[in-house]
């Protein structure tokens, strides 16, 4: 590697132990007005006593300079490549689990990682493929983006697939997300984001439902009948009464979110992959020449 | 109603408590997990202190060791209950055990040894760790220190919640009600796709 790769991967550790850190202690402000929206109309006395707990620990986080949730989760990164940045996603990768490692040595933060069979820890937040990235690539640019998702497990136990059949249509998948909300009921941690990946394959489906749970929450598909989906389905699903932590009320998502990708004429697939309340996103551009802005958010 | 208990707790004042109800609890509670509970009851190991009256947070804390073996509390929360519904009526009935607090809720089948033993679910905020943390005095023991995180944990608390009664010891189960409700309203929605 040439001097300024070994800088560069360098600073994407860096940027990778901080925004895992970040992550963690400082929700971001589009999920805090979203807190604040459901503690306004919530109407159950438990509901509004776990939104005013809620708040309370968002701010009590920020006081004691601690983590939000004790959940250190499972770290994943979203990565946009330009195609003229000059590290390589293999390098990229290898900066991103040092940066988890080194995050949650010096913190120190719980480590979660087990062998899946043995259950034994496997080291710092890091092992055999963890942390999890997904790849996004971009031509005509030379910058990097990375995006951190610590995931928590009691959200992602939560995660549902099911190959409805095309004649299914789309009121299968409305009511296999109704039911999979339902059936989860206060596990995952609600009221939070709700990821629904529709098309593609069995794979690619949960693949974007995970996608979907990561994006600025509230935000809407560019396509403008997958955005009418999430409206309908946010409402749909806060009219189950689950509401916050399962105790019953008003609030029972935040947010609907969904990604799509066309599909086989015979498949159906719908994924639904749960974010808790505590839906923890932290973002950085990467210049090619190493500067690194925390501040941009993808 | 607003209530106000400190741990260990006798049975009457468990008998006192009613689904809905919001606690804030003192004393000493003790922190289980999954692999705590394995050990206990499918290795048959007996857990090293009295669990009579006891108070069960189900967490796998955050810390930090200190020279002397002593340890620091980093970040404490609470994990899913869910996972751990059938150790209730053995920690009851073998251990005389009174409240499980956890956060997502236990099952049906937690509701009729609630009952019959005269048990407790407390809801707490799935998440809200820093809170907890600071409602946290002190770590005064760990036992099984090589589970860790999952060990068994003493911990001595003040105005710990608040906490919701979500099942009760006379039957009363608030994710019972909330999903027979949310089944009604399912049926309605349906016919509205």
């Amino acid at each position: 590697m040439s001097t300024v790769a070994t800088d560069l991967q360098h600073a994407v550790e860096d940027a990778a132990a901080h925004l895992y850190v970040w992550a963690l202690k400082d929700i971001p402000q589009d999920l805090r007005d979203a807190l604040a929206e459901a503690a306004g109309r919530e109407t159950s006395i438990p509901g509004q006593r776990v939104l005013q707990t809620i708040l309370r620990n968002v701010e009590v986080a920020e006081e004691e300079k601690n983590l939000v949730c004790q959940d250190t989760g499972i770290a994943v990164y979203y990565c946009r490549v330009g195609e003229h940045f000059p590290l390589h996603p293999a390098r990229i990768y290898q900066a991103l689990y040092d940066g988890t490692e080194r995050a949650t040595v010096e913190h120190p933060l719980r480590s979660n990682t087990v062998h899946t069979l043995t259950r034994e820890n496997t080291g710092q937040n890091v092992g055999y493929r963890v942390p999890i990235v997904h790849w996004d690539f971009v031509s005509d640019w030379d910058g990097l983006d990375v995006k951190c998702v610590p995931k928590g497990s009691g959200s992602e136990n939560m995660s549902f697939l099911k190959m409805c059949v095309p004649a299914d249509g789309v009121a299968g998948i409305k009511r296999f997300v109704l039911d999979s909300i339902v059936g989860a009921g206060g596990k995952p941690c609600p009221p939070g984001i709700v990821g629904v990946g529709i098309g593609g394959s069995a794979d690619y489906a949960m693949h974007l439902a995970k996608e979907a749970i990561a994006r600025p929450v509230g935000t809407r598909n560019p396509d403008p009948l997958v955005a009418q989906l999430e409206d309908e389905l946010k409402d749909l699903l806060n009219e189950t009464g689950i509401g916050p932590m399962g105790l019953g009320g008003d609030v029972t998502v935040l947010q609907c979110h969904i990604e799509h990708a066309d599909t086989h004429m015979t498949l159906n697939p719908v994924a639904v992959n749960y974010q808790c309340w505590a839906a923890r996103r932290a973002s950085v551009h990467v210049s090619a020449d190493g500067v690194v802005d925390y501040d941009r958010e993808f | 109603m607003e209530r106000r208990l400190t741990f260990p707790a006798s049975e009457e004042a468990i008998r006192e408590l009613r689904a809905g109800d919001s606690v804030l609890v003192d004393g000493h509670i003790i922190g289980i997990r999954d692999r705590t509970q394995v050990r206990i009851f499918d290795q048959g190991v007996a857990p090293p202190i009295d669990l009579t009256g006891a108070f069960l947070l189900h967490t796998a804390p955050g810390v930090r060791k200190l020279e002397g073996g002593k340890y620091e509390k980093v970040c404490i929360g609470t994990t899913t209950s869910a996972r751990m519904v059938r150790f209730t009526e053995p920690l009851g009935r073998d251990y005389g055990v009174r409240a499980i607090c956890g956060k997502g809720g236990l099952p049906d089948e937690a509701i009729e040894p609630m009952k019959r033993l005269g048990m407790v679910y407390f809801a707490i905020v799935g998440g809200a760790a820093a809170l907890e943390t600071t409602q946290i005095e002190e770590i005064e023991e760990v036992y099984w220190e090589e589970l860790m995180p999952e060990c068994l944990w003493k911990f001595r608390v003040k105005d710990f919640g608040p906490l919701t009664v979500a099942i009760d010891s006379h039957g009363a189960s608030l994710y019972h009600d909330v999903q027979e409700e949310a089944k009604k309203r399912l049926e309605d929605l349906y016919a509205r796709l």
